[in-house]
């Protein structure tokens, strides 16, 4: 008799198997006898675990290989030679010449009794068209043959149930739930944010996302989906699942957000993305993922994506849709009449941190090259430059020394500047794992971020320090090491530059760098500052992470090398646990940097200026190249406002919108004769663009990113680009049309020619990659399957190379015209610019650009929460919606850049990093008073952004969804 | 310009003062398109107001160096 619950679609081949619990980690190993075949796995290991790993299967519904074992369902009940009952062989471990069987009539009818009663509870058919959908209850009553349900659906139930669909990308149905609690297990072990618990008891029990009150959007829920991932029965489903249906296929990429680099499965039906699931092995991100990276690709196909290339005579003219031929024809008659009159040091590019590696490496080249000039610069100047510096300048190398599994054998996380909940999602859930089970934290940052409180993770010392105060504050913590006698002296004598330590050590000892000393300019207490020191020195692995609040300041460089001493000084660099780790902002800033962005350097961090390095690349490009290091983004603007400066290729980028003085970026734009955007959108640096490429997004091209632990993974194309083009494609076309010969069939060859060309490189391949999964740089014949962590046994310079370094006060100082100090970052829903996510429906969460203020600092200006404010700086004035937060400290403000309409970039400071050019976005000394329109900058500035995007014959102009 | 080079006399001045000179120089010389270099040798060449001594140091480098490019 055919089922009721009908097999109409077997478990796709894709999906990785599902262990049921999490694998033994002993070496002792233990053979057992399952099914009358012996089966040998770590101790610790379930029954559960060693049935399927030995290929048997045991249904489950509870249970899952991401989760502690629960021993809810009581699907997988087994019988045990000795044992009374039927014991839970997802709760029950293996032990050594145990006699299990998995399958029995007995087994059989009482795993039918359970789906049945979970049946008559639930509607029976799945949400989706296509069979049983995702639900795993179905797919088990099809397996055991369960035929109906004897008791009927008439007794109490909760098929009337409210359905929760308050998340704009899942839906919660009670009437679906089987409370097995999978669902609540991954958002506290998985994810670590404790959303979710059961209300209720007995029959009364459902999953609830908090208080009475709170639907799923409006509570502590982060909607990273590792729920609705876990859920088996539909009750916490995709809407697009629901919608489209269940995906046929699958092919593995990487994430286009932060510098994390998840991996995905990109879930597909027909030629259609239905949804995003974080690939098991991705070793980033173990199968977990960020509200971003799972739910916020609707952008790739927003009305808003430009399709055809563009060009205008004038910036003031409307856009005129064009073929590739005569866009780039256009384009390279402009670029060579403007090389002729004012010569190739009037060109110049600026290559893209979300574009792959590939990409970017054929845009430096096609500036040395075949533009003949070094001016390229990437969006790294704005963020991660200083650690080049810094870096470079102690240990030999520009790149984070660890991976990030690292963080598990950690014992004390110093975090400073960053903030990994909202920044870097995926990596702050494997960190706070880490302190819940034990590691202690520092963590030093102007605001409370949420890692220093939240559930289950307290920081130890929040060392509250005021903006601008990194240096001193990196200093005292030295300075106690040093004078209490906490150094690692054998490391140091055995790895470091003695005479440079000498130097340092005395320098370090100056009075002025002890904690008393800076603790009255940083705003942190002394006793805090030298607590925070012995534990970070003696606490065991000490490892720091780091992000754009180091970076971000005048003295950027002086406090990545300050805290390469001290980690130098604690021994913390060379094995697993410790290091020096930046967070990388974008997908792909790391492997831009790698690629030779920098108008210094060639790939792989080589100065330009040495001959046999050159001497390689005017051999491969078949070229003489410049030895004389081009200009940097902002030094291109200045001369571009000055008359020197004609002509900017920007790929996938926008400064207009990113980078400081918007001002002063929209006036050496104005002056520019020919501006090339390549880019998804109309961005606002596009305002004063000539010619327009429309590029891919990272679902549309064959590559590789690089994230923040130096990993090289694939991005797979699944989908066609709307204009039909990757971006190395336009690249290499616009190359040719300046008559160089740039001919490439395959991102795959442009990867073969940075292998032979970058030491680094020189053992990475597409074909190695795939059969990898991933490699971490240096890749080479030491190294032939990558480097997870650096500097084991010697720093990449030979010996670490303790920096000097003077703590200057930044020239931004609050005053008592501007009393205020505003630093500025981002949020979890938001991604830089916010091009792609404003396009999104996380919108829901973050529709505006907010400024943060504390209580006390928004009584004395009457502002209230929620209200208008003007936020005004030496640089201008900007106006937007106040959130009054204990956050905050007081006498700091903070927001956000992710829309154009706020123009926060308008007021940041014009100061910069004294050894890279890094603008001081944490610093800007403001006033803030209630306000009741927005600017005048501003209101002329979405006036003339309207008119200059629009298109001939077209009712155009950015129309972002808003939900 | 003068403030930039200012401020990267400001971190090498905390080392003794040959040390601090060349570092000055030498990144100048590393991260500096050949146009601000020159811009700031003519400054220090007509006086150099307000820059920082190591900056003037280096500036008059950097000057030497244009005149005779060989060396």
């Amino acid at each position: 008799m055919a089922s009721v619950y009908p097999d109409t679609e077997m478990p796709p081949d894709w999906k990785p198997v599902d262990f049921g619990t999490p694998p033994g980690r002993s070496a002792n190993r233990v053979t057992l006898e399952i099914d009358g075949r012996s089966v040998t796995v770590p101790e610790g290991a379930s029954v559960m675990r060693a049935a399927i790993e030995a290929g048997m299967e045991i249904p489950k519904l509870c249970a899952s290989d991401s989760l502690e074992p629960f021993g809810s369902c009581r699907l997988c009940l087994v019988e045990i030679e000795g044992r009374k009952g039927y014991p839970a062989s997802c709760t029950t471990p293996v032990e050594e010449g145990m006699k299990v069987r998995t399958q029995s009539d007995k087994l059989g009818t009482l795993r039918r009794g359970v789906v049945e009663l979970y049946l008559s509870d639930h509607p029976g058919v799945s949400v989706t068209p296509d069979g049983h959908g995702d639900d795993e209850l179905l797919k088990l009553a099809n397996k055991l043959g369960v035929t109906g349900v004897r008791y009927g659906r008439g007794g109490a139930n909760h098929q009337d149930a409210a359905v929760d669909d308050s998340n704009p990308y899942f839906h919660f149905d009670p009437g679906r739930c089987i409370v097995c609690s999978r669902c609540i297990r991954a958002c506290n072990e998985v994810q670590g944010t404790f959303a979710l618990t059961v209300d209720g008891r007995g029959f009364d029990s459902v999953i609830s996302a908090g208080t009475a009150e709170d639907d799923f959007l409006r509570s502590e829920c982060v909607s990273c989906g590792a729920c609705v991932q876990a859920c088996p029965t539909e009750a916490l489903l995709e809407k697009d699942v629901a919608q489209k249906g269940m995906p046929d296929r699958a092919v593995v990429t990487t994430c286009g957000y932060c510098g994390v680099g998840c991996s995905f499965q990109v879930e597909m039906k027909s030629d259609r993305v239905v949804r995003m699931i974080p690939y098991k092995y991705g070793k980033a991100n173990h199968g977990h993922a960020c509200i971003k990276g799972r739910f916020a690709w609707g952008y790739t196909n927003h009305p808003d994506r430009i399709t055809s290339p563009m060009i205008r005579e004038k910036i003031t003219d409307p856009w005129r849709r064009v073929s590739w031929d005569e866009a780039y024809d256009y384009a390279a008659a402009r670029i060579r009449a403007i090389r002729e009159r004012h010569g190739r040091n009037a060109l110049g590019c600026i290559t893209s941190s979300r574009c792959t590696d590939e990409e970017t490496y054929l845009v430096q080249k096609l500036a040395r090259a075949v533009l003949g000039t070094n001016n390229v610069d990437t969006c790294a100047r704005v963020c991660h430059s200083p650690t080049g510096y810094g870096m470079s300048n102690t240990l030999g190398t520009s790149a984070g020394t660890q991976d990030f599994d690292s963080v598990e054998r950690c014992d004390v996380i110093l975090v400073i500047g960053a903030n990994p909940t909202d920044a870097h999602p995926v990596f702050a859930s494997q960190m706070k794992r880490r302190l819940r089970a034990g590691a202690r934290l520092i963590v030093a940052d102007p605001r409370a971020i949420d890692l220093v409180h939240s559930p289950h993770v307290h920081a130890d010392y929040h060392l509250q320090l005021r903006p601008g105060c990194n240096v001193a504050l990196i200093n005292a913590l030295a300075h106690t090491v040093v004078e209490e006698g906490l150094e690692d002296r054998d490391f140091i004598h055995e790895r470091c530059d003695l005479e440079e330590y000498a130097a340092w050590r005395e320098f370090i000892l100056q009075p002025e760098n002890s904690p008393e000393a800076v603790s009255g300019a940083s705003g942190v207490p002394a006793g805090d500052i030298r607590a925070a020191a012995r534990l970070y020195a003696t606490g065991g692995n000490g490892a720091i992470y780091y992000g754009l609040g180091v970076t971000e300041h005048s003295q950027g460089s002086t406090m990545v090398m300050g805290m390469a001493n001290l980690a130098m000084a604690t021994g913390n660099f060379g094995r697993e646990g410790v290091g020096l780790n930046p967070m990388r902002g974008q997908n792909n800033v790391q492997g831009s940097c790698d690629m030779g962005s920098f108008p210094h350097e060639f790939p792989g961090y080589r100065h330009i200026a040495i001959d046999s390095v050159r001497e390689i690349y005017e051999k491969e490009w078949g070229v003489q190249l410049d030895k004389e290091p081009g200009m940097r983004i902002p030094n291109m603007i200045d001369a571009a406002a000055c008359g020197t400066f004609k002509a900017l290729y920007v790929q996938g980028e926008d400064i207009l919108q990113s980078d400081p003085n918007s001002k002063h970026i929209a006036a050496g734009l104005a002056a520019m004769e020919c501006v090339i955007v390549q880019d998804l959108f109309l961005n606002e640096t596009a305002a004063y663009a000539h010619v327009f490429l429309p590029g891919s997004t990272f679902l549309e091209k064959d590559g590789t990113f690089i994230n923040a632990e130096r990993r090289i993974n694939r991005v797979r194309k699944v989908v066609q680009a709307p204009a039909g083009k990757a971006d190395w494609e336009i690249t290499q076309e616009l190359a040719q049309r300046l008559g160089y010969p740039m001919r490439y069939r395959h991102p795959s060859e442009i990867m073969d020619e940075i292998a032979r060309t970058t030491p680094t490189f020189a053992g990475v391949s597409f074909e190695k990659i795939d059969e990898l999964g991933s490699i971490q740089w240096p890749c080479n014949e030491a190294q032939p399957e990558g480097t997870p962590v650096m500097h084991v046994g010697e720093f990449v310079r030979g010996k670490g190379r303790f920096m000097l370094t003077p703590y200057v006060a930044t020239e931004e100082r609050a005053n008592r015209r501007f009393p205020l100090l505003l630093t500025t970052g981002r949020i979890l829903t938001q991604y830089n610019v916010g091009a792609q996510t404003r396009r999104t429906r996380n919108r829901l969460w973050h529709d505006e650009d907010v400024l943060e203020i504390h209580p006390s600092d928004a009584e004395t200006r009457g502002i209230a929460d929620g209200s208008q404010v003007a936020v005004a700086s030496r640089m201008g004035e900007i106006a937007l919606r106040a959130r009054v937060s204990e956050r905050m400290m007081p006498g700091v403000v903070y927001t956000t850049f992710h829309f154009p309409e706020t123009t926060t970039n308008l007021v940041t400071t014009e100061l910069t990093d004294w050894a890279t050019d890094c603008p001081e976005y944490k610093v800007t000394a403001v006033e803030v008073r209630p306000a009741s329109t927005i600017s005048e900058w501003q209101r002329g500035y979405l006036d003339a952004r309207e008119a200059r995007q629009k298109i001939a014959g077209e009712n155009s102009g950015e129309s972002a969804a808003k939900t | 310009m003068i403030d930039m080079a200012n401020r990267i006399a400001d971190y090498f001045q905390a080392y003794p003062e040959e040390r601090a000179r060349e570092g000055v120089l030498e990144h100048i010389r590393k991260f500096w398109p050949p146009n601000m270099r020159s811009q700031l040798a003519v400054y220090q060449g007509t006086g150099g107001d307000g820059l920082h001594p190591l900056v003037a140091w280096s500036a008059a480098q950097l000057r030497e160096m244009e005149a005779s490019p060989g060396k």
